[in-house]
């Protein structure tokens, strides 16, 4: 049977290279467990979203496949004062239309990143004035010095004010509010891919684009990449298995040995940035989705560590990741901070729990809504349902509600923030703590900052040492900062981060591609042979 | 059929006239709807039984141990006699959650066949018996909606009803509930149709049969008569109707739950079992989702047979 099988692949194999064109056009297929959300680049502050846009959009930098920073749209830029940096723009570059890119667009961009609906007001964050110093030269005015202030802009994405203008849609769109504009569905970057076609959740066409800057460079050797969301684990398997597509991620954990077992596919698989938590909400001062009336629970500092020694991460990592994530003590990868080993998790003490609920005046627990994504994170809905399954062992009744991403972001995000208790990740863009710190930790204010703080967390020492961390240049007195900063978010118990997940991207033998540890798949490393 | 309704007296008449009647008759004779009767039986039982009979509650989320999960069937190699047929990614017990699901998915058959059964016959019965623009107008509402597929229809509502739900909180249902009510009213609106026709067919034959003339005749209301006297009469194709509905609502339910939009996770019917299960036909762990699928298969292949055993057995050509 195996060698009728085999012998018939080779027929087809022969077959298929006798059909073959002289002339190679070659498409490649890929998957994704979701699609973008938009295709306006401020639209939304996700991994994928930004990743998929990254082949067709640039920022001023852009990150090699290890995350180095490399010049893009900027070719070089110095410090001239502690707070002015200038960039000196790349000549030449053309945006997908034809249009010039230059300074101009960069001031556009600038403002529209930091408009009223932009989801990623805090890439310029701190930055008072931009000044044109001539059309191939800005600066960057910041209110303290920044060591770090262009960390984060491999995801700022230079639009076309021209084009912007032309087309209405110089207002970013608040997808959590549902707002839509002629960017939403349509692109001009300057970016290696042009999108050809997209239905939202369907399909999107990439094209190449033969006037990108960096052609000469270019390291793929694609004509057409097409994208298809398939958000069942066993559909975007069988689909990988069977040729159907050339690339998907992520694969589910239970279907790695299958597919390192086939000859035809391969499993990349390494740790990833991202962090995986539970938040609480310690904002509203009444719990919303509870039988608590009048009163928020997860304000006492007891019923937040009741929740995070109820949960069982160990087992979590065992049975629903299958080994395949690092429990994490902290709210960002230990590759990312260099004191990460400083900090051990507390135990899983289920005893302690129940004791402390008592304590804070729930004997018999409570009830509360969870909410969390089904087509976001690896096995995020698992996660989920175990984590209920696990508080209901120490008496805290959990109504989960497991929606897909589009969802359960329009519900939980800011400034909605429609939910109780709810599972996040959070990959800082930057590869560095200060992101972490201020979109997630710090308290939310109008500024921007605390924006993804969806739970509201909130400690003065914590914002004091965010904004001194910023502006800090010596490296041991600023980690010193971030110790303490964590470490104080920790004695408040403020989140429970569960773990780093496993990287996992699935591909077919032919394939070669760069994966980089920020789980953002770029197009231009991928070659077909 | 035709002399039932005239009634005779006596508590255990119907019974005896029933056992030595053709339709018992026919029962025995074959086997296969014998053994497909024993088997319904035991669903039903094990669905009105079910937290008596199953092992676990898997429900009961406190008891739920996630280091249980994945654990195969008891027979195989890593196989724990706690859980005869294994257990799923979050350690419940796959026989116990058959059974509670079968017990949700038989639940939501039963409700929407009767609610279908209700409105197909008021509607079969008003169309057949005052007939004219009521007739018309009804039969074409059935006509167009058995242009689409009943599934499309039921997904239809589903999706109308939820959203009045989401839109209107002062009905402060859970979403179990929620996810109950909605599969319920889905399926059963969007099967009303072949009991309205089929009801409205025997409607007009018996309409102009004499003991309706009679009974109009001494001045009883009309809809008297089509309840006590017409009814009856037209009440056996409903049951067979009703029989092969049942299986075919527990697919529709199963389909449902099975495309995300039916009854969650957390209390599973056999479809969302299924849907759970479909992860893993890759992995290994081909438990999680044969199990529930063999236990929907034999419950609709039981209900099925039964069904046309009884359009046969009722059909007085085929005696």
């Amino acid at each position: 049977m195996r060698k009728t099988l085999m012998a018939a692949a080779a027929v087809a194999v022969l077959a298929g290279a006798f059909a073959a064109p002289a002339a190679e056009a070659k498409t490649f297929r890929w998957a994704f467990q979701g699609d973008a959300q938009s295709l306006d680049p401020y639209s939304l502050n996700e991994t994928f979203t930004l990743g998929l846009l990254g082949n067709v959009y640039e920022g001023l930098i852009r990150r090699d496949e290890n995350l180095q920073i490399q010049p893009a749209l900027a070719e070089s830029w110095e410090i001239v004062e502690p707070t002015r940096w200038r960039f000196h723009l790349r000549k030449g570059v053309k945006f997908h239309n034809g249009n010039e890119f230059n300074a101009d667009d960069v001031l556009f961009s600038a403002d529209r990143v930091r408009a009223e609906g932009s989801d990623l007001k805090t890439r310029l964050a701190g930055v008072t004035e931009i000044v044109k110093v001539d059309d191939h030269t800005v600066d960057f005015v910041t209110d303290a010095p920044n060591p770090i202030l262009n960390a984060e802009w491999a995801t700022w994405y230079i639009m076309d004010k021209e084009w912007s203008e032309a087309n209405d849609a110089t207002a970013p769109t608040d997808v959590t509010a549902g707002k839509e504009n002629y960017a939403t569905r349509n692109t001009n970057g300057t970016g290696p891919f042009m999108v050809a076609s997209r239905e939202t959740d369907v399909k999107t066409v990439l094209k190449p684009y033969d006037g990108w800057w960096d052609a000469a460079n270019k390291k793929h050797n694609l004509t057409e990449v097409v994208m298809t969301p398939i958000s069942s684990d066993s559909t975007r398997v069988a689909a990988l298995l069977s040729g159907e597509i050339d690339m998907m991620y992520p694969v589910p954990v239970q279907d790695m040995k299958r597919l390192e077992g086939d000859p035809n596919t391969d499993v990349l698989a390494g740790p990833e940035l991202r962090t995986i938590f539970l938040g609480m909400d310690q904002e509203y001062d009444e719990l919303l989705y509870s039988n608590v009336k009048g009163k928020n629970p997860f304000k006492d500092v007891r019923v937040r560590e009741a929740f995070y020694r109820a949960v069982d991460v160990e087992a979590i990592k065992k049975k629903i990741m299958r080994g395949l994530s690092t429990p994490s003590a902290l709210m960002i990868s230990p590759f990312l901070f260099s004191r990460s080993d400083e900090f051990k998790r507390p135990e899983y003490d289920p005893e302690k729990s129940k004791k402390l609920l008592a304590e804070a005046g729930y004997p018999d627990g409570f009830e509360v809504g969870m909410d969390c994504p089904n087509n976001r994170y690896v096995n995020d809905e698992k996660i989920c349902q175990a984590v209920v399954a696990m508080l209901a062992k120490v008496g805290v009744k959990v109504d989960l509600l497991a929606q897909p991403k589009a969802q359960y972001f329009a519900k939980i995000l800011r400034p909605k923030r429609d939910t109780s208790f709810y599972l996040l990740g959070w990959t800082p863009g930057s590869f560095d703590s200060w992101n972490v710190l201020y979109n997630i930790i710090a308290t939310p204010a109008d500024d921007g900052r605390g924006k993804f703080n969806v739970g509201g967390y909130s400690n003065a020492k914590v914002d004091e040492l965010t904004a001194k961390v910023l502006s800090e240049t010596d490296a041991k007195k600023r980690d010193q900062m971030i110790f303490d900063a964590y470490k104080q978010l920790n004695d408040d118990w403020g989140y429970i981060p569960l773990h780093q997940q496993g990287l996992a991207w699935g591909k077919r033998a032919n394939i070669e591609l760069a994966q980089r540890a920020d789980n953002q798949f770029m197009l231009y490393y991928v070659k077909v042979n | 059929m035709a002399d039932a309704h005239t009634s005779a007296p006596g508590l255990l008449d119907p019974l005896r006239r029933f056992l030595d009647g053709d339709v018992w008759a026919s029962f025995k004779r074959s086997p296969v709807t014998v053994g497909a009767a024993a088997v319904t039986l035991l669903y039903f039982l094990a669905a009105a039984f079910g937290p008596w009979v199953a092992p676990h509650d898997p429900f009961d989320l406190a008891k739920l141990d996630l280091l249980d999960s994945l654990i195969p069937p008891a027979w195989m190699a890593d196989g724990d006699p706690r859980f005869l047929l294994g257990t799923d990614d979050q350690g419940r017990d796959m026989l116990s959650a058959i059974i509670y699901g079968s017990r949700v998915s038989l639940l939501i058959g039963f409700a929407s066949v009767l609610l279908s059964m209700v409105l197909g016959i008021a509607l079969g019965l008003l169309s057949g018996f005052v007939g004219g623009a009521v007739d018309a107008f009804i039969m074409r509402m059935a006509e167009i909606q058995l242009s689409f597929p009943a599934i499309l229809v039921a997904l239809l509502i589903n999706g109308v009803v939820i959203g009045y739900f989401k839109t209107h909180p002062e009905w402060q249902v859970d979403q179990v509930t929620l996810a109950y009510v909605v599969l319920v009213l889905s399926i059963g609106l969007s099967n009303w149709v072949q009991y309205a026709r089929t009801v409205r067919g025997s409607t007009l034959v018996e309409r102009g049969k004499e003991y309706v003339q009679a009974a109009h005749v001494i001045g009883i209301h009309p809809a008297k008569i089509m309840l006590r006297h017409i009814l009856p009469n037209v009440m056996g194709p409903v049951l067979v109707i009703a029989t092969i509905q049942l299986a075919l609502a527990v697919i529709a339910e199963a389909t449902l739950s099975f495309l995300g939009v039916g009854v969650p996770p957390t209390e599973p019917s056999l479809g969302t079992l299924i849907r759970v299960g479909n992860d893993y036909l890759f992995s290994g762990e081909w438990w999680i989702t044969i199990f529930p699928g063999a236990a929907l298969a034999i419950l609709v292949l039981a209900v099925n047979l039964l069904g046309d055993w009884l359009r046969d057995a009722l059909n007085p050509k085929l005696r």
